[in-house]
């Protein structure tokens, strides 16, 4: 394989590593329309980086082929960001779950959403913590019993929509991984997008959450993606969606169109990797400076 | 000494005490002088005691001392902070028309010069020149050409206009005049110049630099006293060359941007202090098993918790040699003066890329805040050498890859260095991940994979042993009876107190170990001695029990830990009182540290029975 091929498929970002997701798990589809965004987008695994999280959700570098790491807990994103920042000439996508995202790397979630660095994050919510066998997520519903909340959590589930529009999102997707192809294209769309674009996926766990099922995605959602009439540039509707208390939405919500991403504001361009054999020319002007 | 003097600043934080003692000493390094500095400060933006000190003279030197020849005191508690360092015939500069210091009067023996420095400051354009003023008097009592302040004026308010500069070089004359024509006084001070061209920077400062000379590219930090100067050094600097600073949400985010960078394949570095440290930890451990190359730079402070943020301390030793879940294979390597922090860093970026490692660069507060002067070759950017290690040329990638055409980013090799590539490299595609994995970077639990790859990982700083030159700097007279160990900023300070033991007929052998892991045996020049000191700025004597570890030896003790760097005096009294006493003491105080008890008899006794 190499990157003069132009016509990459989508099978070549699978590894030949066999998931051990549960059968049925909603991450296997979350994972297909990954991969297939980023062929669609003319992208090579050479010059794709994927970071995942901790949690069922991160296996997916395992699974895909393309440069990858695997890290701590709930720090993917500034892996991402470093990975950008030193060659933004790679396509860099993270990944990762509710529970790294919102919950131990909620911190980092709120700074990634207002850089705006040019990079996609996905997000495989299943409302559960689904490796650790059952314990709820930071997006449970109040009432969700699981082994640690017998009652249920009686705390307010995080809304990661409004999360990411109030640290100033430009770009804010949500899919279903059973709508293959919405999710595929969303996914495509916040590759493209000139900026951070996040996408929350309901990827549901068949083990551990008899609530947020399968069927309950399929008759709640309200897909935005067949409303003409949808303009995810107007601020004031995707608030309105966002914020809706009694339907949920899929479908690109929100994009400025207008956004620039953090490395055109700083001027980052270019391989940081490349340096010269010895110190740069014109170092010594920097001992100069000590006058 | 001839020529030497000892000057400090001192006020309110807030008072602009830093700027203004950093125009006097860099008018020092223009007029040919070396300059040491410390700084007394407070954690906070306005209010509290801070103090610029200076010691200055045409020789070099290496630490600062417990005497205060002239003092700029804008307060009164400036002088209550130092009256141990004022002796007789100090001159106390300061303003008598000022309502906060109208009832000052100088100690018995001292001299108090009121200057009028707000009033002549008011007439040569405004009050806020008033320490300008101040340093033109202080000029005219060091008889130093007032002129020499000149440049430093220029470099610290050229960019507010010409003006301003005018004005302030007018404020610093009217202080001199003042000395000179109200003043019948005469003083001993002659700070004579020479020809030499020196430079003057802090430890912070030369990592940043060190840095940049290492083709470090990005830079990810959370501000934390005493390393918030690395990453404002190489905010605008670093962006020349291509590079970028990112000024992260916390130190988790930090070194695992910096993390990111690295995989990408460039020179990657954070910089921190001991909390941010503790924070890192579980990255720490990412990083050592993904094989990533990162230097992480702690300026130690004052622990353990939020410490005393603004204190001395060599407190996160044990920290930074075995912190960290699990077992981590690692590099630690300290710098002992403000241009070892150079070299130091630049070695940290070869050793973390030829071992794949992450390499822990120590240093501490009293490197950081020490502004020092240095002739310019020691900073020789020709000199610097780069080596990547094992990054793989594009054109060989197929060599690394297994029977299915995978890349083995974590192959075992003999000497345990795998082979690296650089993301975009065709045909090198490859995951890595904190969990233990194969060759091919993927996750197992297979025993003898795991083994595999605990036993290359350790294997990689095996070589790194026989390979690198990891030699203490040694000092003094090499078949001394005597011993000193020591680690980080002390080096300066063991080295002038060397020389005033030397003229007391006391011979000292000093090793100034840089390299903490992997380290130097240093079993046979301790068996050689028939003392061996350990000083080092904690407690507990960390470095101590390493070294007590390494070489199954007895070693006396000398320990700081009130937050302030030892000075030469002090050491030279501490280390005569080891050798004579049997142990060194702690904090300064005779009643003795972990090991400072028992009589000579005892200790020699100990010393013997672990060494046969």
């Amino acid at each position: 394989m190499s990157s003069e091929s132009s016509d990459v498929r989508f099978i070549d970002f699978k590894s030949d590593a066999q998931p051990t997701w549960c059968p049925g798990c909603g991450d296997f589809g979350t994972m297909n329309g990954m991969m297939k965004a980023l062929a669609n987008t003319g992208n090579h695994p050479d010059d794709t980086f994927i970071v995942a999280g901790i949690g069922c959700s991160g296996k997916i570098g395992t699974y895909m082929h393309s440069y990858a790491l695997h890290g701590v807990h709930g720090r993917a994103l500034p892996v991402g960001i470093g990975v950008k920042t030193a060659n933004p000439e790679l396509e860099v996508m993270v990944s990762g779950g509710d529970g790294d995202g919102y919950s131990i790397g909620a911190g980092h979630f709120v700074h990634a959403v207002r850089r705006n660095i040019d990079m996609s994050y996905v997000v495989m919510d299943n409302r559960i913590y689904g490796l650790t066998k059952g314990q709820y997520s930071p997006t449970s519903r109040e009432d969700f019993e699981t082994a640690t909340s017998p009652e249920g959590p009686q705390q307010s589930p995080v809304n990661p929509l409004a999360l990411a529009l109030a640290s100033g999102a430009t770009f804010i997707g949500q899919t279903f991984s059973s709508d293959a192809q919405r999710h595929a294209q969303v996914v495509q769309r916040a590759i493209e997008h000139d900026g951070f674009g996040f996408v929350n996926v309901y990827s549901p766990c068949v083990t551990f959450n008899d609530v947020d099922t399968y069927d309950y995605f399929r008759e709640s959602l309200v897909d935005l993606g067949d409303d003409d009439a949808y303009d995810p540039a107007d601020y004031e509707a995707a608030v309105d969606r966002i914020m809706d208390t009694e339907k949920e939405y899929q479908g690109v919500i929100y994009q400025d169109p207008d956004s620039v991403p953090y490395e055109e504001k700083h001027g980052v361009s270019g391989r940081m990797a490349n340096i010269p054999d010895g110190a740069p020319e014109g170092a010594t002007d920097l001992v100069r400076e000590f006058y | 000494m001839p020529g030497d003097l000892n000057w400090a600043v001192g006020g309110e934080a807030g008072d602009g005490i830093d700027s203004t003692g950093k125009i006097f000493a860099q008018a020092l390094s223009r007029a040919g002088r070396h300059v040491f500095t410390s700084k007394d400060f407070a954690s906070r933006i306005r209010g509290g005691y801070t103090a610029y000190k200076i010691r200055t003279s045409p020789n070099r030197i290496e630490s600062v001392v417990d005497s205060l020849d002239v003092l700029i005191a804008l307060t009164e508690r400036t002088v209550e902070e130092n009256t141990d360092e004022l002796h007789e015939g100090s001159v106390i500069i300061y303003d008598g028309e000022r309502t906060m210091m109208e009832d000052f009067e100088a100690p018995e023996g001292m001299v108090g010069l009121s200057v009028p420095l707000q009033r002549l400051a008011e007439e040569a354009g405004g009050a806020i020149m008033q320490n300008v003023v101040a340093l033109g008097a202080a000029c005219a009592v060091c008889d130093f050409d007032v002129s020499y302040l000149d440049e430093s004026l220029e470099k610290r308010f050229g960019g507010k206009g010409s003006s301003i500069v005018e004005n302030n070089k007018q404020a610093a004359r009217a202080g001199r005049d003042f000395i000179d024509d109200e003043v019948a006084e005469t003083f001993p001070y002659d700070l004579e110049t020479t020809d030499a061209d020196y430079v003057l920077l802090n430890g912070d400062e030369a990592i940043g630099m060190g840095a940049i000379a290492a083709g470090c590219r990005f830079y990810a930090g959370y501000p934390i006293t005493p390393a918030t100067a690395v990453m404002e050094y190489l905010t605008g600097r670093i962006e020349r060359w291509g590079g970028h600073v990112v000024q992260a949400e916390d130190e988790l985010s930090a070194i695992n941007m910096a993390l990111g960078a690295a995989r990408t394949g460039a020179r990657a570095m954070t910089a921190t202090s001991g909390p941010g440290i503790d924070l890192m930890a579980e990255s720490f451990g990412l990083i050592a098993t993904t094989e990533t190359p990162l230097v992480i730079c702690d300026v130690m402070r004052s622990g353990p918790s939020t410490g005393m943020p603004t204190k001395q301390e060599q407190g996160d030793l044990d920290m930074l040699l075995s912190g960290g879940h699990g077992e981590i294979p690692r590099v630690v390597v300290g710098a002992t003066s403000v241009a070892e922090c150079f070299h130091k860093t630049v070695e940290a970026f070869n050793l973390a890329e030829k071992y794949q490692t992450p390499v822990y660069l120590v240093a501490d507060l009293a490197l950081s805040v020490t502004e020092q002067t240095y002739p310019p070759e020691e900073f020789d950017m020709d000199a610097v050498e780069i080596d990547r290690g094992n990054l793989v040329d594009p054109s060989a990638v197929e060599e690394w890859q297994n029977d299915s055409g995978q890349f083995t980013p974590h192959a075992a090799t003999e000497d345990g260095v795998s082979p690296r590539t650089i993301p975009g490299t065709p045909g090198g595609a490859h995951m890595t991940t904190g969990l233990e994995h194969d060759e091919l970077g993927r996750r197992t639990e297979e025993t003898d994979a795991r083994v595999e790859q605990v036993d290359k990982r350790q294997r990689k700083v095996d070589t790194a042993r026989r390979a690198e030159d990891w030699s203490p700097r040694e000092f003094g007279d090499g078949d001394a009876d005597t011993l000193v160990l020591s680690w980080g900023s002390n080096e300066g300070a063991i080295r002038e107190a060397m020389d005033s033991l030397a003229d007391d007929d006391t011979a000292i052998r000093f090793l100034s170990v840089p390299y903490l892991s992997p380290r130097p045996d240093l079993t046979e020049a301790v068996e050689a001695a028939e003392d061996v000191i350990v000083v080092e700025c904690n407690a507990t004597g960390q470095f101590a029990d390493v070294i007590e570890h390494d070489t199954l030896t007895r070693v006396k003790r000398v320990n700081k830990y009130n937050g302030v760097r030892f000075d030469a005096d002090e050491l030279a009294a501490r280390i005569t009182e080891a050798i004579g006493g049997g142990g060194g003491g702690d904090d300064g105080s005779s009643d003795g540290g972990k090991s400072g008890e028992g009589d000579d008899d005892a200790e020699s006794d100990a010393q013997q029975e672990v060494t046969t």
